[in-house]
């Protein structure tokens, strides 16, 4: 699936809810199935510290594809969390830099991610980019 | 003691009460961090930028004059508030952090040397700890630390031993912003003045909660905030005793606080001048003083009472939530609980309040080190006012109880 056929389909499932609570608690059922984040990577090299709550984000890059595996220490952020390695990971370098990523503000939550809000999930969605650039110009000097 | 009016009527002086956030009428919780402002300080400060601005102490024309005469009678309603001997001690400032920092650069300057010692205390606020390690960079002395009791209480005999040769100032906070406890300072300032070392308070949590006698305490120093006590942003006073005020050299230069300027050498202006340089916010003084006024007139030994009323019910409450752990237990704590349900994170509790429409604050506080001292990462904080109402406490206590099942 492609960028936005993920994010389709996410504002999809959201569609469903009628009410903010039913939305919290898929938020936080996602953030209990979120794949767990391997130990050895929870180190301050991979830490993106919120002044709120903690999120740690871990990329692979092989055979052209970014794989991302990540993890907040609050449940609705590490939903959120989920939302965004379920969007970015497993795409090129290039598909992850140019992504328009439109679903947060469809299924209402622009609100966590806004610059004012210190749950670290902003400077996520910048460090899983800045990743993608770091891979690409590896790649490139291959 | 009784408040004049009904919470109701009381309730209606402020107009933001009756805002709703997520459509959902807004429970107000935290005071703790800002106060919301009553009508008549809204009116005060659009009637001066109507009718009477212009700067204070400069001009001869007639709007200066007025002016000037209100910021001047603001300063004497902030004195006979904080029971301040004269109004020369009552300097106003940005808020209670500039205050500090005020004392910390000035009195630094003036009297801290490399190796001296400066002692605080381990419930700090960061504007009450940053300002002295900048201090003690500059000058390479060293603070010292009141350790506190899992309870939160300042352990006084510790405290006691900690005078050396090199004490020079200590600087503690009257009310905890996490704990909510009131620590004896005026024992605390009896003890420093045996060693004849001044005293600074933070009162920035515990001047809107009751009375506050700054001679009576005895302290050297007090600071506090407008907008913690229903007044402006942007606004605060620092109290010092005239000896000391006269003694430091002041912190900012710039107009009103001189005497004479040449090119070779500046004279001080008198005292409080000499720290207010360049123009003040007199709009905001102005606005503190009618926020003063206001709370006189509701009574603060009433308001105290009724703060303290919310806080049992407010601890009760909370309490009687499966797996509740509350921060601070001291004997004597202002209108302000820290708890946390179980093992959920506080920003999640604090997302699902706030979409109940309930506003408290979550996360460390601006006091990380109380946070280490409990080995925990931060904590919800519900502070009360005394227009909340035993309505918006149940909604709080049913809100946590709603959070612990959504998270259990």
């Amino acid at each position: 699936m492609t960028i936005n056929e993920i994010q389709d389909q996410i504002i999809d499932e959201f569609s469903v809810f009628t009410d903010w609570m039913e939305k919290y608690e898929y938020l936080i059922d996602m953030g209990r199935s979120l794949t767990p984040f391997d130990i050895a990577h929870k180190v301050p090299d991979f830490l993106i510290e919120g002044c709120q709550s903690k999120v740690w984000l871990y990329p692979s890059f092989s055979n052209g594809i970014i794989t991302f595996t990540a993890d907040s220490d609050a449940l609705i952020t590490r939903g959120i969390v989920a939302l965004l390695v379920r969007v970015f990971s497993g795409h090129t370098p290039d598909e992850i830099i140019s992504a328009d990523i439109y679903f947060i503000d469809r299924i209402g939550l622009k609100q966590n991610l806004s610059p004012t809000r210190s749950n670290g999930l902003l400077s996520m969605m910048k460090q899983m980019r800045l990743y993608a650039l770091a891979f690409k110009s590896k790649q490139e000097q291959l | 003691m009784k408040l004049p009016r009904s919470i109701e009527e009381i309730r209606s002086d402020f107009p933001i009460l009756s805002v709703k956030v997520h459509d959902k009428p807004l429970i107000y919780l935290d005071n703790g961090a800002t106060t919301q402002k009553p009508v008549q300080v809204l009116q005060v400060m659009d009637e001066l930028y109507r009718t009477a601005n212009a700067n204070v102490h400069r001009g001869v024309h007639y709007l200066s004059d007025i002016v000037s005469e209100r910021y001047e009678a603001a300063r004497e309603t902030v004195r006979a508030f904080i029971n301040a001997p004269k109004r020369e001690e009552v300097i106003f400032t940005a808020g209670t952090t500039a205050s500090i920092n005020a004392v910390a650069f000035s009195f630094g300057e003036r009297f801290v040397h490399e190796g001296d010692e400066i002692i605080i205390s381990g419930m700090e606020h960061h504007a009450n700890i940053v300002p002295w390690q900048m201090l003690c960079e500059r000058k390479g002395s060293k603070l010292r630390i009141i350790p506190f009791s899992d309870q939160g209480v300042l352990d006084l005999e510790a405290y006691r031993s900690m005078f050396t040769e090199r004490t020079r100032i200590v600087a503690v906070t009257h009310a905890s912003n996490v704990l909510g406890t009131i620590n004896p300072v005026k024992e605390i300032v009896t003890e420093a003045h045996r060693h004849d070392v001044p005293v600074l308070i933070d009162g920035a949590q515990s001047i809107q909660h009751g009375i506050v006698d700054v001679a009576d305490i005895g302290c050297d120093f007090f600071a506090f905030s407008g907008h913690k006590i229903y007044g402006p942003n942007g606004i605060g006073v620092l109290y010092g005793k005239e000896k000391w005020l006269n003694e430091i050299p002041p912190y900012q230069g710039g107009g009103d606080m001189v005497a004479s300027v040449t090119f070779e050498k500046t004279t001080y202006n008198e005292l409080p001048f000499k720290f207010e340089a360049g123009t003040t916010n007199f709009t905001g003084a102005i606005g503190l003083g009618t926020a003063l006024d206001y709370l006189t007139a509701l009574g603060r030994e009433a308001v105290a009472e009724r703060e303290q009323a919310l806080l049992a019910q407010a601890t009760g409450g909370l309490s009687s939530v499966s797996g509740m752990r509350i921060y601070g237990t001291a004997p004597g704590k202002v209108s302000l609980v820290s708890f946390l349900p179980g093992n959920i994170h506080p920003y999640d509790a604090g997302m699902i309040l706030d979409k109940m429409g309930i506003a408290v604050r979550t996360g460390t506080h601006c006091a990380q080190p109380v946070m280490d001292r409990y080995g925990i990462t931060g904590t919800i904080r519900a502070s009360m006012a005394f227009y909340n109402t035993e309505e918006e406490i149940d909604a709080l206590v049913k809100g946590v109880r709603k959070v612990t099942e959504m998270f259990a």
